[in-house]
């Protein structure tokens, strides 16, 4: 489904992604992993078409989308979260959700000012959805909150929420655990879960190995750029590349 | 009674028609706030329209409505020339394009021969009726309000908000961003063609840089989260002068000290977001 072919990005001087391959087929969980500052986002800011790469290709479903902005690229039916979570705080939960829909309405300007039924049943229908996404997140009851009242865990999940309701074919998950508690983390590899099997193809960045280790079908390594291994969860914790970059981090 | 409103009517009809197309002006550059981008230009816009519409009714003879929107369209038109190139950049690139663009205006007023060159239009026939006015100043609510609620007013929030997120949710930011500035545009020069037509002429000095920041501060003052706020302001910002009419010289010391005020223990202008909502809510 997602084919990253050769990516090279350099920022200055600096080579951040070197060389960087790897598929995902449609269906999978798949995991990119790898210590803080390996490029794990850049490749993520390169996919979604936030960053143009260097030199290299990203081809989803057969067509080159490497050069396309982000709007297109969403269009294509590639969606994300990001490390840092950008919900819009200002706005309602719902309002959130609903700019996720953005590209699912398509009444006119002429619609809105006059009110026309095309309008009405669009927003009618479309919030109810809104509503059904919220639920999936079991934010359903805070649905007029400012997004920026809601705990760091929400937040997350609503960002989660979002995503999906921009209805993509795949989804880009960055670091979803980052500043979670154990708990609070599971349950939200179980959502993830949940939403897989609802048919989204799935790609989670996490940079703590262990986390992912039991949702994901394969998993790619990144290490300073590169990329040092690739394959099920078994083969990459046996990795002896893979075991030299975390404890050569960690020690 | 009926003397005394007559009497009232006359000293005051200019103040409330200015505090109208103040308004107008206000949420012009609500439009391009909305969407996070600043611009210094609409004052320079006002004047296009103010020209444009002037002419035509002077020189062509033609109809003020039409006059109206022909003063509206120029603008939007040249907003959309200095639009496309800038808007695709995040940041201040609309801000100092829509300066320089300002300068350039001013400059033109005052050299060309169809604008009456450093004269102005004078004698521009009065057709503004203060219906006229109402009629617009409503539409642009009405306008304001459904775009709230639609799915062009959530994504002008969302640039607003987080444009790098907004385009990931597949919003084409650029094109919202032109067109909110194309469409402010048109409300400026529309404002410009309805006061040129009450005011009986066209000068080439009242459309420079100073005029730009009074209308910015109008939205600022009132506040940029609803739309609200810049007409509050605007409405403020035009009756205070004559309100503090009596205190003579200290007049614009204190106007400026009101400012002040507002812009420290109200950073978010006059009216707000919280505004409208129960005090329950808050928090
Ligand atoms: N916009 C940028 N400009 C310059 N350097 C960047 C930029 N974005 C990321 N980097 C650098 O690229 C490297 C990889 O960053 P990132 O992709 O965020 O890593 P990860 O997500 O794996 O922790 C880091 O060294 C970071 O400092
Ligand atoms: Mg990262």
């Amino acid at each position: 489904m997602l084919k990253v072919q050769n990516i090279i990005k350099d920022f200055g001087g600096l080579r951040v992604l070197d060389g960087v391959v790897f598929q995902v087929a449609e269906g999978a969980i798949f995991g990119l992993i790898g210590p803080n500052g390996a490029g794990k986002t850049t490749v993520f800011n390169i996919v979604s078409g936030l960053l143009q790469p260097t030199d290299g290709r990203v081809i989803f479903n057969g067509a080159d989308i490497t050069r396309l902005p982000p709007h297109a690229i969403a269009a294509q039916g590639i969606s994300r979260t990001f490390q840092n979570i950008r919900i819009f705080g200002e706005m309602s939960l719902l309002e959130n959700v609903l700019v996720g829909m953005h590209r699912l309405f398509s009444y006119s300007p002429a619609a809105m000012f006059f009110d026309l039924p095309k309008k009405r049943t669009e927003e009618k229908l479309l919030r109810e959805k809104a509503c059904d996404i919220l639920s999936l997140v079991n934010l359903e009851d805070k649905a007029d909150w400012a997004a920026k009242n809601l705990s760091y865990g929400g937040q997350r999940k609503l960002e989660l929420a979002r995503a999906l309701a921009t209805d993509p074919k795949l989804l880009l998950v960055d670091e979803p655990a980052a500043g979670m508690n154990p708990a609070e983390t599971e349950e939200l590899m179980d959502e993830i879960v949940q939403i897989n099997r609802r048919g989204y193809t799935i790609c989670v960045i996490e940079h703590d190995m262990k986390v992912i280790m039991g949702i994901c079908g394969q998993i790619a390594v990144l290490n300073f750029g590169e990329l040092i291994a690739e394959g099920s969860p078994e083969e990459v914790k046996r990795n002896p590349l893979v075991i030299e970059a975390y404890l050569g981090k960690e020690g | 009674m009926g003397e005394f409103l007559a009497s009232t009517w006359y000293t005051y009809n200019t103040l409330l028609y200015t505090i109208f197309v103040n308004g107008m002006l206000a949420l012009s550059i609500y439009l391009t706030l909305a969407c996070g981008q600043l611009s210094l230009g609409n004052a320079a816009f006002m004047g296009m329209g103010a020209y444009t519409a002037a002419i035509l009714t002077m020189k062509a003879g033609a109809p003020f409505g039409i006059a109206l929107i022909a003063g509206g369209a120029l603008p939007a038109l040249v907003a959309l020339i200095i639009g496309i190139p800038t808007l695709r950049l995040s940041g201040v690139y609309l801000a100092m394009a829509t300066l320089g663009f300002g300068e350039v205006v001013r400059v033109a007023f005052l050299n060309m021969s169809i604008t009456g060159g450093s004269l102005g239009l004078n004698g521009v026939p009065a057709k503004t009726e203060f219906w006229h006015l109402l009629l617009v100043m409503g539409i642009l609510i009405y306008f304001f309000v459904k775009l709230k609620s639609s799915r062009f007013g959530r994504a002008l929030e969302a640039i607003n908000e987080d444009e790098t997120a907004a385009s990931v949710m597949g919003i084409r930011t650029t094109l919202f961003k032109v067109w909110a500035f194309a469409a402010g545009a048109f409300i400026a020069g529309v404002a410009g063609g309805l006061n040129a037509h009450f005011t009986f002429f066209v000068s080439p000095r009242e459309y420079g840089f100073e005029f730009a920041v009074d209308i910015l501060t109008f939205a600022i003052l009132g506040g940029t989260q609803t739309f609200w706020g810049p007409i509050v302001g605007s409405t403020i910002l035009t009756l205070l002068p004559e309100l503090l009419r009596f205190m003579g010289p200290y007049r614009l010391a204190l106007n400026g000290l009101i400012l002040l005020f507002v812009v420290i223990y109200l950073p978010n202008g006059i009216v707000s977001r919280d505004t409208f909502k129960k005090k329950a809510d808050r928090g």
